[in-house]
Order: structure tokens, then C-alpha cells, then sequence
């Protein structure tokens, strides 16, 4: 069975995205070269996670303000993080689970578990999360994706584990 | 999402995106795609379930080495269970503020419809 990509939609933003007409970009292509035993991973999602007391929050603040504006930019959450350092700021989704566990989107404790029993070759020191509401791609699209890709280049990430939520 | 993954795809890594949202992933070009038939806020499973997050993973990790040609999209069987409860729980427990606008929008035109009915 195909998955149904409006199952849990509201009707109405169901209908909108069924009707909006999308453009196919060039999709760039860059083959997995080595065995996942000896890869090198980072993660990166659109939870909205962030360091408790280390990080800002993604600006929510701002949205409530500005419905249309989500918060663009990023943070980089490092491998050792602990659970109880998660914080979650998003307002479109309901947060409790991810703040309860991480795993559920941002799955560091599952990778560093498949790193200790040799089914891939590591995490990589940094992984990173966005907010995943945005009116407009443009800041993702010039100026986060490429910094984020050029630190995971920087750690010799060979592939990325990508989860919107 | 499918724009940072091909941000990430064109400085030479290779990448997956586990999404609820296939369709439109494939609509605007993502490199590899594996899609999950589950409620939003929970790609890779439910919270504390350390056996489904891993299936959903490993399932991934295999879709990244299979597919062979760009905006392939791989789903997985998995059935999300309860879906009358999940189907609002999903959801955040205040409207976010684009929602609030949008019917707050509607309300305004449906009250100045309404007048404008009285006046005719």
C-alpha cells in the first residue's frame, strides 16, 4: 500500500496542497560510496529542537506576531547530547513526545546504539535541527542548507539522515 | 526539508528524508525519499518505542544504499494505530498562529457576508 500523504491532514490544507502546483527542481545526486559500516552520519530535522540554556529558542514570539514568519535558522545539537538538554519550540505540531524523546525525530541515541554495534560506521560529531515552519524556502535554500552542508562536509559526513516532522 | 536535502546531496553526501509527506517531496525533487504513514511530529515512531524508531531507521539506512536514481521514493508498510485518537492528538494544543488568522479571516468574512445580507 502507497502511503497516504493527506491521512492526517486537516481537510482543508489536504485540498490546498492536492490543488498548489509544484515546480521539480534538479535534484542533485551524490551515491553512497561505502558500506554503512563504514559511513560516517549526521542528523538533521525540522522538530524545532534546541539546547536548554545554551541555545535560544527558535523565535515563536515573532510568529504569534507573524503568523506568515517562521524562525529560518538553525542549531547544532552535538552527539552527547542528554535527553533532559532537549528543548522543543514549534508551534504546529504537539512538542510533548519529542520533548519526552528525541529519538522520535532527531535520533542520536538510536545512531550512537547502531555506531556501538558496527551497522554503521559512526555519528558524526554534529547533528542540527531547523523549525520546519516556512513561508518561504529562500533562507534555506542560499544560506542554511550550505552551511549546514559545508560543517557536515567539514566532519567528513558521508551521508545524512534527514527527518521532517 | 527537500530543499536542505539537496543543499546537503550537492556538496557530495548522500542523503534520506523519512517523511509523512511523499508526495510532496517527490513534487519539488528530493533526492532519496522513504515515507512513513505516520502522524506529524512522529517520522520514525512513537515516543520510548525503541524497537519501531530502529525498524524505521534500518529501513532507511537500506533505502540509501537501494535506490539508484534520483527523487526515488520507497514507502513503508507500517500501520499507525488509533487513528481517531492520534488524528487529534497530533496536533498542538493551541491552534498555531497562521491557523488562528486563517479563521479569524473567514469569521471576518462570513460576519461582513451577514451584513450585507441585512442590508439588502
Amino acid at each position: 500500500m502507497p502511503v497516504d500523504s493527506f491521512k492526517w491532514m486537516p481537510p482543508s490544507l489536504a485540498n490546498y496542497y492536492r490543488n498548489l502546483s509544484m515546480t521539480r527542481a534538479e535534484v542533485p545526486w551524490t551515491p553512497l560510496r561505502k558500506p554503512l559500516s563504514e559511513c560516517r552520519f549526521s542528523l538533521l530535522s525540522t522538530a524545532g529542537a534546541y539546547l536548554k540554556g545554551e541555545q535560544e529558542p527558535f523565535d515563536v514570539e515573532r510568529e504569534k506576531r507573524e503568523p506568515t514568519w517562521g524562525d529560518p535558522t538553525y542549531r547544532a545539537i552535538p552527539r552527547g547530547v542528554r535527553q533532559e538538554q532537549i528543548g522543543v519550540a514549534h508551534l504546529h505540531i504537539n512538542t510533548a513526545d519529542l520533548e519526552a524523546d528525541i529519538n522520535v525525530a532527531l535520533p542520536i541515541h538510536r545512531f550512537l546504539e547502531l555506531e556501538a554495534a558496527g551497522e554503521i560506521g559512526s555519528l558524526a560529531p554534529t547533528s542540527y535541527s531547523v523549525m520546519g515552519y516556512q513561508q518561504s524556502n529562500d533562507e534555506w535554500r542560499d544560506r542554511i542548507g550550505p552551511e549546514i552542508a559545508s560543517r557536515m562536509k567539514d566532519e567528513e559526513v558521508d551521508g545524512a539522515f534527514l527527518t521532517p516532522v | 526539508m527537500p530543499v536542505l536535502a539537496r543543499a546537503i546531496e550537492a556538496v557530495g553526501i548522500s542523503t534520506v528524508v523519512v517523511t509523512m509527506s511523499p508526495y510532496l517531496a517527490q513534487a519539488v525533487g528530493t533526492p532519496r525519499i522513504v515515507g512513513v504513514e505516520f502522524p506529524f511530529g512522529h517520522p520514525l515512531g512513537h515516543a520510548g518505542d525503541r524497537e519501531e524508531q530502529m525498524r524505521v531507521i534500518r529501513d532507511a539506512l537500506r533505502a540509501m544504499v537501494e535506490i539508484k536514481e534520483p527523487n526515488t521514493a520507497i514507502d513503508l508498510p507500517y500501520v499507525w494505530p488509533e487513528f481517531d485518537y492520534w488524528i487529534k492528538a497530533w496536533h498542538p494544543e493551541e491552534p498555531a498562529p497562521i491557523t488562528k488568522w486563517l479563521r479569524e479571516q473567514a469569521r471576518l468574512r462570513a460576519e461582513a457576508k451577514r451584513r450585507e445580507e441585512e442590508q439588502a
